[in-house]
């Protein structure tokens, strides 16, 4: 018998009880349009918070109190107060660290900032004025934080441009007005240009004072919440984490490296982190989605099953006529694949659909990946051998007799 | 043509033995039209199980056309079935929702008929059977003789060694039942081999010669009697 002709005697077949065909495939299609969807988006979400941190800077090593954690970010870290101002002063100006090209000194909070009757929650950074160098940052009017401002608590401010949007809505100046942060009146004498971020790590929703002003008294302490250092090239990262570590370790008298109050993150500690996290994230949802393919396998098997009972006489007829075994195995088995392959290409639209959607609802960029594709047309042709050779097998091993007789 | 010698068929369930067939013996020959009689449980069904090649005999041996049909595997029984025997149920056995033709051509599909002459001798015998003008019917739309013709052009395309036909007028009206015996005859006369079970004497007047079967033994063998003719 040849290729041609099973695949249209199965197309016959299928076309006959069209209503079962449909609800058969149903289960494949929500089965693989759930794993390419959640594989998409996931994918998506990692590229999303890969170029967000990539944007930050290749070079950036990021020194944060608290003790060094290996593969991970510790989120209690700022309640931390070991870092100080002068630690990077004294990075900047000592003589064994060679290969650093700026430092800067950050202490960042959350607080409510109001211009007349706007307000918004948003990130409050103390800096330096080599902030906009190692986070390449640049401005889009006005000038940033300069020494000066930070050496005599200059009551000014930056802010960024969703800022901007959220505090003066009504597309006035926003350079020389006064906002204010925990009460505190401040100038505006700058804003950021856009870096065009979203969700975590938005550079565009931080508002910038000096360093000293937001110690002292913005927020009453002494200490950092992190020391930005942008090394002289990515070449030498390791040499720089050294220096500034071992610089670190003197100055805050500790002898053995693993008791380290502080830990040094380069951009690939903090990318593979979150890529960990959000890969965790899409294998968990895509396994939940898996289950959901071998529920729908199982549909399959089912029916094909209802059909070689309800196909007997005929089964037994073809025996009858001169049917070998293998045909009527491949009969079977051609019908289900042709259900399971059909699911899989609906259910691949469907998941496309679905994660078109959704990336443009939260703002991802959107990525289809030929893995993807490939997996829907190959789990779902494979999802048909392994739940129609049961079935197949069942109605190859009738005996034409039984067949025949049966009403 | 067909030897059977000694065959006997035994079932076997849990512990009881039931014999079937008891050491039947008999030969049928080239161009014959033979009737298989008895009453129902008399095992002229497990007789045509075993002529037809779907059941093969506990002991004893069959010969068709020259090759023994005794120990083969399935699939090479499947072969000797598609090439050998034509088979005409009772309850017709049409695929549903199929065309009268493609019906016809289906023993061609598995007997590796080229392409290209299926459909040819499809017609050839529907025509045949006087079913010329609706080849292109399905059994829904054909009458229970109707249904048997096209069964009786399928069991003939593959010109096969004997025709064996199970009841062939057990489901059909009285005066369509006299049209297939017609039909029957008229093989036979061209040659055919043709062996037909029936448990109704009227219709096995219409075959040369008669066996009766009684308890799984052969209680008379008869071709001295008259042929009936169908028409």
């Amino acid at each position: 018998m040849e290729f041609g002709e099973i695949l249209s005697e199965a197309l016959t077949a299928l076309t006959i009880n069209k209503m079962r065909t449909g609800l058969a495939t149903l289960g494949i299609i929500i089965g693989i349009g759930a794993v390419i969807a959640l594989i998409s988006l996931g994918q998506s979400g990692q590229k999303a918070v890969e170029s967000q941190i990539q944007s930050l800077g290749s070079n950036l090593l990021t020194v944060i109190p608290g003790s060094p954690n290996s593969g991970g970010i510790r989120q209690a870290a700022g309640g931390l107060t070991t870092l100080t101002y002068d630690d990077a002063k004294a990075i900047t100006t000592s003589a064994t660290v060679t290969d650093v090209a700026n430092v800067s000194a950050e202490l960042s909070r959350r607080a409510q900032v109001t211009s007349g009757k706007n307000n918004t929650n948003t990130q409050i950074i103390g800096v330096t004025p080599s902030y906009l160098t190692v986070h390449n940052l640049s401005m889009q009017s006005g000038s940033f934080i300069i020494q000066r401002d930070v050496d005599s608590l200059g009551k000014v401010v930056v802010i960024g441009p969703q800022v901007v949007s959220d505090l003066f809505g009504d597309g006035s100046n926003p350079i020389g007005q006064t906002i204010r942060v925990n009460k505190l009146a401040l100038k505006v004498i700058g804003v950021t240009a856009s870096k065009g971020g979203s969700g975590f790590m938005n550079q565009d929703d931080m508002v910038f004072v000096p360093l000293t002003t937001a110690q002292k008294q913005l927020f009453g302490v002494d200490y950092l919440s992190a020391i930005s250092i942008q090394a002289k090239s990515d070449k030498v990262m390791t040499d720089a984490q050294d220096q500034v570590g071992y610089l670190l370790l003197s100055r805050h008298k500790i002898g053995n490296p693993a008791q380290a109050d502080f830990s040094i993150l380069s951009q690939q500690d903090i990318m593979g982190a979150a890529s960990s996290i959000t890969g965790t994230f899409t294998a968990l949802l895509s396994g939940i989605a898996a289950i959901s393919l071998v529920v729908g396998g199982i549909g399959i098997m089912n029916i094909m099953l209802v059909t070689v009972v309800e196909r007997t006489r005929e089964i037994g007829l073809r025996k009858a006529l001169g049917a070998k075994k293998k045909s009527v195995i491949q009969q079977f088995l051609v019908e289900s694949i042709i259900l399971t392959m059909l699911g899989g290409v609906l259910g691949m639209v469907l998941g496309m659909v679905l994660s078109v959607a959704v990336s443009k609802i939260i703002n991802l960029p959107f990525v289809i990946s030929f893995q993807a594709i490939a997996l829907a047309i190959g789990v779902s042709g494979g999802i048909g051998i392994l739940f129609g050779w049961y079935p197949a097998r069942k109605a190859s091993n009738l005996s034409p007799i039984e067949a025949l007789r049966y009403e | 043509m067909i030897q059977i010698k000694n065959v006997s068929k035994v079932y076997r369930n849990d512990t009881v033995e039931t014999k079937a067939l008891d050491d039947v013996a008999f030969e049928i020959k080239k161009g014959e039209f033979v009737a298989i009689m008895g009453p129902s449980g008399s095992g002229k069904s497990t007789l045509m199980h075993i002529l037809g090649a779907l059941d093969t005999p506990t002991s004893g041996t069959y010969i068709l056309d020259g090759e023994e049909v005794g120990k083969l595997s399935d699939d090479k029984l499947a072969e000797i079935r598609n090439k050998k025997i034509g088979f005409v149920f009772q309850a017709f056995n049409l695929l549903p929702r199929t065309t009268a033709m493609k019906n016809v051509m289906l023993p061609m599909v598995y007997g590796d008929v080229a392409k290209s002459e299926r459909e040819a001798r499809a017609k050839k015998y529907l025509e045949m059977v006087g079913l010329g003008d609706r080849m292109q019917h399905t059994s829904s739309q054909l009458s229970g003789g109707q249904m048997q013709r096209v069964a009786i052009a399928r069991s003939l395309v593959m010109d096969p060694a004997i025709i064996l036909a199970d009841e062939p007028t057990g489901n059909i009206a009285s005066n369509q039942a006299s049209e297939i015996m017609a039909i029957f005859q008229d093989l036979n006369e061209q040659g055919h081999t043709i062996i037909m079970i029936t448990h109704e004497p009227d219709i096995a007047e219409h075959a040369k010669r008669i066996i009766h079967i009684k308890d799984g033994k052969i209680v008379k063998d008869s071709d001295k009697h008259s042929q009936r003719r169908a028409k």
